[in-house]
């Protein structure tokens, strides 16, 4: 007989399923319930940085467009600290930034976009500097458990080549798979990045 | 030797230092990502081996809310939808803690819930199932833990209702749920189900957990103790998000 290890055991995930809207963002499913919505809008005129819009499309297996996911990001402010009490760098959080959002592919177009700010690099507590990213994860009817991936910035080529984690990516050609490209739409920059659930394309997921 | 010539001289060793992160995934419990009796997952599931890597900054942290952004109805399912009266159903209050593998309480948890009516139709544009609309029915609320973990709401028991799996599914009675812990590595959806259910057990996304004790921790026992003589029964949810490890050791993380 030996000690026994008293920890809990994590809750069993489930597919958020297609009618995850109703819950997360139910102006998607039809209706109108809270005064205070969660949404993709995750700036205010008073956001410090770089205004840019993030968008994207969702594939599955078979190339089809995946209409139904729910995507959310989080990141860094512009200085590169998050608004959390255990980033300790010594950067200026802004009050006008909490740095998530959250959007549900159209149902027409599979199109999900954030407005946002394009973040600063972190300096994580063991001294290493990342690239600028967002952490973005994202859960439909069909995924059991929520898929976590991240989106980095295709004008930051020599950050990301930098970036401890893209460089744990074996297959150097996958490393392209989180790498958002950039355009202009009416002077604003846009970065779009498609993600492919699996497939000769397939996105990179983590387990962090 | 003395240590002064030695090339990995003695300094204090401090387990906490550089150890931001969250305990690594118990994927025994955890369903696969592709499970073939669940059919939707077969295109929809990565092929590729998930990355493992420790957690950064990046997913150490997370968004952090306040009680000032819900609503007073917001977790009152019976009533933040209600329009000529109270909806149809079984009034059940749902209420539990959200704890870490640590055990600790997780404080200002965003817990957010779905459902479908008593009837088993969701407030949905694309749910086009038989049973009628409940015009008193959102299906859905939010609530933030206190201090303890400790969350509840009042809704109506939702009914089964069928799919297309097989050609004569039905899913068990469930509410969904969605959770933030203090990282972002920590999040979470659900479902939680009803004691007694016969549906439960030939289900095809239930069973995509391969592990028998982890799905009877998604089945919510009725709890008399809270039901509200004449009014409403209780059925007790507790969930639990992944420990961090910084909490293990003496001095915490700023946040911890």
């Amino acid at each position: 007989m030996i000690n026994t290890l008293n920890y809990l055991t994590e809750t069993a995930s489930q597919t958020a399923g297609p009618y995850v809207h109703i819950g997360l963002i139910p102006g998607q499913a039809g209706f109108d319930i809270f005064e205070n919505n969660f949404s993709n809008i995750m700036v205010t005129p008073e956001t410090l940085g770089e205004r840019i819009t993030v968008e994207g499309r969702v594939f599955d297996g078979s190339g089809t467009l995946v209409r139904d996911v729910l995507v959310e990001v989080w990141q860094a402010n512009a200085a590169g600290r998050y608004n959390h009490p255990a980033d300790t760098q010594n950067k200026p959080i802004d009050p006008s930034f909490r740095g998530w959002g959250r959007a549900g592919s159209d149902f027409e177009t599979g199109v999900f976009s954030f407005e946002t700010i394009k973040p600063g690099c972190v300096t994580n507590p063991d001294g290493r500097t990342g690239a600028p990213h967002l952490s973005v994860w994202l859960v439909s009817r069909g995924i059991n458990i929520g898929l976590q991936t991240r989106l980095y910035f295709a004008d930051e080529a020599e950050a990301n080549a930098n970036d401890p984690v893209l460089r744990m990516i074996e297959l150097q050609a996958r490393r392209a798979t989180l790498i958002a490209s950039r355009s202009e739409r009416d002077g604003k920059a846009i970065y779009s990045l498609d993600i492919h659930l699996q497939g000769p394309d397939e996105t990179v997921f983590f387990d962090f | 030797m003395s240590d002064q010539t030695r090339a990995n001289a003695p300094t204090p060793y401090h387990p906490a230092q550089g150890n931001v992160g969250f305990y690594q995934r118990n994927r025994d419990v955890q369903p696969a990502a592709f499970t073939a009796i669940y059919k939707t997952s077969t295109l929809r599931s990565p092929r590729n081996a998930l990355l493992s890597l420790p957690s950064c900054l990046s997913e150490f942290t997370g968004p952090v809310f306040g009680h000032n952004e819900l609503g007073a109805l917001d977790n009152d399912l019976i009533r933040n939808f209600a329009k000529t009266g109270d909806p149809i159903g079984e009034r059940i209050l749902v209420h539990g803690r959200v704890l870490d593998e640590n055990a600790k309480p997780v404080r200002c948890a965003l817990v957010e819930f779905w459902q479908a009516n008593a009837g088993g139709r969701y407030r949905h544009k694309n749910d086009t199932y038989l049973a009628p609309i409940d015009p008193n029915f959102g299906g859905c609320g939010r609530a933030l833990t206190d201090n303890d973990g400790y969350y509840f709401f009042r809704t109506i028991k939702p009914g089964p209702y069928p799919w297309r799996n097989y050609v004569n599914s039905w899913r068990p009675a469930h509410i969904h749920f969605s959770l933030f812990g203090t990282g972002f590595a920590q999040r979470l959806v659900t479902q939680m189900y009803f004691e007694g259910d016969p549906l439960i057990k030939i289900c095809p996304i239930v069973n995509t957990i391969p592990d028998a004790s982890a799905i009877e921790r998604l089945i919510a026992p009725l709890d008399l103790n809270a039901a509200a003589p004449m009014d409403l029964l209780a059925y007790r949810f507790d969930m639990v998000l992944r420990g961090s490890r910084s909490t293990l050791f003496e001095n915490k993380l700023a946040g911890n």
